[in-house]
């Protein structure tokens, strides 16, 4: 563990994809910091570079086209990029897990549940076949399938969207993991499941102590589970704060336009608040602000310089060139 | 027939809320009792089951492949002749005899396919035949599943400029007319003794037999490594050799069990037609193209020399083939989302 308490540091971290069309700067320049039983939640749109971003930490980019050109992940205070491909192989799934957002396709539909369980502990913990199939089915009971030890021999088809991302957790918790890495764990699921998964994810959180990157466009998901949230726009970290500091002040104008577009249940007759236009193409970006073309506070220097990195608060950043102004315009003091 | 079906769809109605309510009932522990598992090769088992002719050709290479395994020694047992046993010492019962016929022209049932030239039982000779064929048929195909599911896979698998390589050289062997090449090395290494030359035959036809195979494999691969299945192996730390074999080639099952079952047949018929021009089998062993190769210089007065082996092949490659057809039809992955 390195010695100002953070689990995972990122630094720098760029990563791009070479395609015929150009260079896609899919994580451009990302810097953040994980500290230990936190939850950091990762926000944007579709595209924005959040699960490359986080599979750059695992390096399971596909390669090629996907390339890390820059940066460090310290995790426990060693640099993940400079690992050999055994040592890194060591770290996946024992101390760094992932959740898919597609339950339906992330596990093997010609193994058994058992079996995928088996693997993770066989592989990464060393156990005989009888401890893992007992730690298996223990994992099942964990993550509430009922009737775990007959289940636990069925194909993942004779299980419900819900129970396989259960078991995708399971499989993930089963070597009790520092980081757990969620990838839109909800996406794929009905508003129900949703909030059970959710829950599930916080109670085991709460009981193993596991930091978790929570990643998703869904900002309520975001509220109620994360301790800091970062906002991903083309790339880049558009801002970057503790939750409640977020939600209450926020400091781009980016931001401002995804938490209008939450719909509010108390306003029924209104129209949903949409940010206008589509999200820039990162493979041909203009100078200056990605965002200039759909932001509300848009002026010259916008779509001429690109905005710095502002600190608003002692915890709370944002990338634009009016950070100050839209900050104390939601009421915040720098 | 529109009002006589109206009964029926009220009926389903009336049934519907009944079931729900009986299914409420149970405890959540015993609902899963009942849905209790219908495996993926279970599916397929009762798919096949239900093709009529997948299930003849299901029956007919069983009985085929019994009796050749166990066909010539109950021969030996029950009348006392191997399949090369030339009664040399009556020189009444070395010449060809019609089906069901005894050496002064009664009936008799020693020899229901009859006997070639040298007096040896056909019958006997059909099935050792036939265990020769199905032999080296079945012996072939698992040569061309190794190489060809390994090579296809890791192709596919690793991608990029060793997929290129690896593929190239599997379109140069293809490109090489694949019968003359048997025939050359066949010639080339021309064995004494008939069991080398049966190994020698293995080696010919399974160096060239794997190619279509490791095409197959690799295409599914390519389709299937990019599944976020092969990404969560990966994301928990599996290798790569352990993702191809135990993630990936399961998964390509399916289309090979059916490329594996059309093989058998190709490779039975590609042994028959090289023992036919003589470069395969040698007497004293018989396959059912050397069988039929002596039978054709006599069609015209033993006709039953050629008959009985020519039959017996047609109807087991028939067969093959109805089953790998059947089993395609069973294992179509179309079939198998649920």
């Amino acid at each position: 563990m390195s010695a100002n308490g953070n689990l995972l540091e990122v630094k720098n971290l760029r990563t791009y994809f070479e395609t015929d069309d150009g260079i896609v700067k899919a994580v451009d320049d990302i810097t953040f910091q994980l500290k230990r039983g936190e939850t950091l939640g990762i926000v944007g749109e579709s595209g924005s570079g959040k699960s490359v971003t986080n599979l750059s930490i695992i390096r399971l980019v596909p390669n090629p086209p996907g390339k890390i050109v820059s940066g460090q992940v310290f995790f426990n205070g060693n640099d993940l990029l400079l690992l050999s491909n055994d040592a890194i192989r060591k770290i996946r799934g024992r101390r760094i897990a992932m959740i898919f957002q597609d339950p339906m396709t992330s596990l093997n539909p010609f193994m058994k549940i058992s079996r995928q369980l088996m693997e993770m502990t066989e592989l990464h913990l060393g156990h005989t076949k009888a401890q893992a199939y007992a730690h298996a089915i223990r994992m099942l009971e964990t993550v509430g399938i009922p009737d775990a030890r007959e289940r636990a021999d069925s194909y993942p088809h004779e299980f419900s969207g819900g129970m396989r991302q259960r078991v995708m957790i399971a499989m993930a918790l089963s070597c009790e993991p520092e980081l757990l890495i969620a990838d839109e764990p909800t996406t794929a699921l009905d508003v129900t499941i949703q909030a059970q998964i959710l829950e599930l994810i916080k109670t085991l959180k709460r009981k193993t102590g596991t930091s978790v990157i929570l990643i998703t466009h869904d900002l309520g998901v975001v509220a109620g589970m994360t301790d800091h949230v970062i906002v991903m726009y083309a790339g880049k970290i558009f801002e970057q704060a503790p939750t409640k500091e977020l939600y209450a002040v926020p400091g781009n104008p980016y931001t401002k336009g995804l938490l209008r577009s939450v719909p509010d249940p108390t306003d029924e007759q209104g129209k949903l608040y949409q940010i206008p236009g589509l999200p820039p193409d990162v493979a041909h970006l203009k100078p200056g602000c990605p965002f200039a073309q759909r932001c509300d506070y848009t002026q010259d220097i916008c779509t001429r310089e690109f905005p710095p990195f502002v600190q608003l608060n002692a915890d709370h950043y944002s990338l634009c060139h009016f950070a100050r102004e839209v900050y104390s315009e939601s009421g915040g003091i720098s | 027939m529109a009002t006589e079906k109206k009964p029926d769809s009220d009926e389903l109605i009336h049934i519907g809320p009944e079931m729900a309510v009986a299914e409420a009932d149970l405890m959540p522990g015993e609902v899963g009792r009942f849905v209790h598992g219908t495996s993926l090769w279970r599916d397929a088992w009762r798919r096949l089951l239900k093709n009529k002719l997948a299930v003849f050709g299901l029956v007919v290479v069983v009985i085929v492949t019994i009796s050749s395994i166990i066909g010539p020694t109950v021969i030996q047992r029950v009348f006392g002749f191997t399949p090369d046993y030339i009664p040399s010492n009556d020189p009444r019962l070395t010449q060809s005899f019609p089906p069901f016929t005894g050496p002064n022209g009664e009936f008799s049932w020693a020899h229901p396919m009859g006997t070639d030239n040298a007096g040896r039982d056909q019958f006997a000779r059909v099935l050792q035949g036939g265990q020769i064929s199905l032999f080296v048929g079945i012996l072939a195909t698992l040569v061309s599943l190794l190489i060809g599911v390994s090579y296809g896979a890791i192709a596919g698998y690793v991608g990029g400029r060793v997929d290129n390589v690896m593929m190239r050289i599997v379109d140069v062997l293809y490109s090489l007319p694949y019968v003359i090449v048997v025939i050359v090395l066949l010639s080339m290494f021309r064995s004494q003794t008939p069991r080398g030359q049966l190994i020698l035959l293995f080696v010919a036809i399974g160096t060239v037999s794997w190619l279509t195979m490791a095409r197959i494999v690799r295409g599914q691969v390519l389709s299937l490594k990019n599944q976020e299945f092969v990404l969560a192996a990966r994301a928990t730390g599996v290798s790569n050799a352990r993702i191809i074999f135990r993630h990936l080639v399961p998964n390509t099952l399916g289309p090979v069990i059916v490329y594996a079952t059309l093989e058998i047949p190709q490779i039975m018929l590609t042994e028959a037609f090289l023992s036919f021009l003589g470069f395969g089998v040698q007497a004293p062993l018989a396959s059912w193209g050397s069988l039929a190769a002596d039978g054709i210089q006599n069609i015209a007065v033993f006709p039953w020399q050629l008959i009985f082996p020519g039959v017996t092949m047609a109807l087991t490659l028939f067969s093959l083939n109805f089953l790998g057809d059947g089993l395609r039809d069973a294992l179509d992955p179309q079939m198998r989302t649920v």
